[in-house]
């Protein structure tokens, strides 16, 4: 147990350390300046759609909206073989010289995003999920990392839940302000581990050089990065970038998206377990694929203990209650005596205040408000109850054998 | 910091983490521990009290004696023991104590007995010899049994003791009642029984005085100090 709080303790530090150490650089940014480009390079934002008649207007919409000239910007729609819908949501915006459409066969999100790669010559290449919408100036702030940054190969924006309506979006909201924060530091440790499908954007010499996307166990957007850690392809994060998100509303959707997530990392660590502790893959391979695996096997470790002591507790109750009887009490025992004061319970306290200074500081950057909002206590609340779910699920899937998780 | 730098530092900030963590559950521990003390010293100093007020018994009458004897607090010491000795580090400490509380309750057993004689009250006593989980896979399910019969029977006294405490009261008391290896044991008004005894068992071997109808006559006083 002491362990794996001191492993898990030693990531969260690890984090905090590298914000004060760059804590100049973010304040020095002057975030609320729209970028001016020297140039504009061409861009494609490529969507993949597969059954999205409720959403796909809409993110095309936000594409064209995009403060960016419209001559260097296309916009190319592929429908994977959806079954709805789809094709005619799409063919609004037909007659618009800046949107291509495709369709062919369904085969998956990046057959639909290579299908669009293949079709295009622009200097970037974007893809955006057709359930997410783009911040307007989101495009220039990316592009401007690019021509600031000439070895950066790719740019991740930040993620924001879109219009979040109950307890559940609410709580994943938070988790996305704190995933800003990570994904920050990781970013000035160079150590990425994926690019998220809601417009992240590449150099078109990315595909080149390391091919195209692959299926990858359904997540293509963390295999593509592990293998640009692997060729030593930069990738950064554009905090001030922001991207909107349709999330799960319900707990099933939640569990089936994090149960593919989950797998896609675990299945993608083992397929490239060669890049684990080797000094030429630098954080990327000491810091993010350790921190991710120990995270697996810690949430694993507690879930068992906590059913196991679950059990013990269950055991005991019945058999006192068999022996003495049911009294319902209302007078619980307040004598701080018996508050827990291990060593464990201190350190535990100090974890959670760093997880709570990263929501902190990941909501100010995702410029979703400041101080702390009592979502904090679903979000803890919900995810360490449902998490372990499809954590573990995700594992035996992968000791089974029993095959990656659907898309939905 | 560059390289390893940073990894070590980070190694050394989360090492601090835990020094902080282990000083302040070292110094709350402590707090806890010392309470118990003052708790058992205020109990001491009443059985002491109570001590010096039967040797001048013939100078009292009994009821101003009864009304003086023996600590409320003797029953919720045994909580807090119990509960030290699962979650509080000093071993060596929480065991000098349970001694301690081992030797006040067979104090205030010898004191009540000299008081019920001199007083003509009839008492109720149920020695408990319990031993850990690996020793006495029944204990916990006696402690319920026992708990229940204090909360059903407010004048029974219950004593419990650790089989295993290494203490010469416990080696003298396991004597002179006969209690062997096979735990739970129970010395039920004197009499000595082995293994797990129900409510009804124990109820069985009670004076019907007590148990039909319960009249309390003196408070209980002592608990379990641990299963």
């Amino acid at each position: 147990m002491y362990t794996i709080i001191f492993l898990a303790l030693y990531v969260q530090v690890f984090f905090m350390v590298t914000f004060f150490e760059r804590r100049k650089h973010l304040s020095g940014l002057h975030e609320e300046e729209v970028p001016v480009l020297s140039s504009y390079p061409t861009v494609a934002v490529i969507v993949p759609a597969w059954n999205e008649s409720e959403t796909v207007h809409g993110t095309i919409e936000s594409l064209l909206n995009l403060d960016y000239p419209k001559d260097r910007l296309e916009v190319i729609v592929v429908d994977d073989g959806s079954t709805d819908d789809t094709w005619l949501q799409m063919n609004k915006h037909k007659n618009n010289p800046q949107v291509r459409l495709f369709q062919k066969e369904n085969g998956g999100k990046h057959t639909a995003v290579n299908f669009g790669i293949d079709n295009t010559n622009a200097d970037f290449i974007s893809c955006l999920d057709a359930d997410s919408f783009v911040a307007p100036d989101a495009l220039k702030r990316i592009i401007n990392i690019f021509q600031r940054k000439s070895d950066v190969m790719a740019v991740a924006p930040s993620l924001i839940v879109n219009k979040p309506k109950n307890i559940l979006q609410h709580a994943q909201k938070v988790e996305y302000n704190m995933s800003t924060y990570n994904k920050r530091m990781l970013a000035y440790l160079g150590a990425i581990h994926v690019t998220p499908g809601p417009f992240s954007v590449f150099r078109k010499e990315v595909f080149q050089k390391i091919g195209k996307f692959k299926k990858a166990h359904n997540t293509e957007d963390q295999e593509i990065a592990y293998r640009m850690q692997e060729n030593h392809m930069r990738i950064d994060h554009c905090h001030t970038a922001y991207v909107y998100t349709s999330s799960p509303n319900t707990v099933k959707k939640l569990y089936k998206q994090r149960l593919r997530w989950i797998y896609g990392f675990i299945n993608n660590t083992i397929d490239y377990r060669r890049l684990i502790f080797k000094t030429r893959y630098g954080n990327f391979s000491f810091f993010t694929l350790p921190s991710g695996i120990i995270s697996i096997i810690a949430v694993c470790y507690l879930s068992f203990a906590l059913f196991y002591n679950l059990i013990i507790f269950v055991i005991k109750k019945i058999t006192e209650i068999s022996i003495k009887g049911f009294h319902l009490s209302f007078s619980p025992n307040l004598d701080w005596f018996f508050i827990n004061t291990k060593t464990i319970v201190f350190v535990s306290v100090a974890l959670y205040g760093l997880i709570i200074f990263s929501i902190l500081v990941g909501t100010k950057l995702s410029k979703q408000g400041h101080g702390l909002h009592w979502h904090i206590i679903p979000y803890l609340l919900i995810y360490s109850v449902i998490a372990p779910f499809w954590l573990l699920k995700a594992v035996w899937n992968t000791i089974t054998r029993a095959g990656q998780p659907k898309w939905r | 910091m560059k390289g390893f730098q940073k990894y070590f530092f980070v190694f050394l900030v989360t090492c601090g983490i835990f020094a902080v963590g282990w000083y302040l559950s070292a110094y709350v521990n402590g707090k806890k521990i010392n309470q118990i003390k003052d708790i058992q010293n205020k109990i001491a100093i009443d059985i002491l009290s109570s001590e010096t007020q039967f040797s001048l018994l013939e100078e009292l009458s009994c009821q101003d004696l009864s009304n003086s004897i023996l600590s409320q607090e003797i029953s919720t010491i045994a909580d807090k023991i119990n509960y030290s000795e699962q979650n509080v580090n000093a071993t060596d400490e929480v065991q000098l104590l349970k001694k301690q509380y081992t030797i006040l309750q067979v104090k205030d057993f010898l004191l009540t007995k000299r008081i019920s004689e001199r007083c003509k009250q009839k008492i109720n006593t149920i020695f408990y010899f319990y031993g850990n989980k690996d020793a006495c896979s029944e204990c916990v399910k006696q402690g319920y049994v026992l708990d229940a019969l204090r909360e059903k029977y407010p004048s029974l006294r219950v004593y419990s003791f650790d089989f295993n405490l290494d203490l010469s009261t416990i080696k003298a008391l396991t004597s002179i009642y006969k209690i062997q290896n096979s735990l739970p044991g129970l010395v039920i008004n004197g009499k000595t029984f082995s293994g797990f005894k129900t409510v009804e068992d124990v109820e069985a071997l009670l004076p019907k005085s007590l148990t039909n109808p319960p009249k309390p006559t003196l408070p209980a006083t002592a608990k379990k100090v641990s299963q």
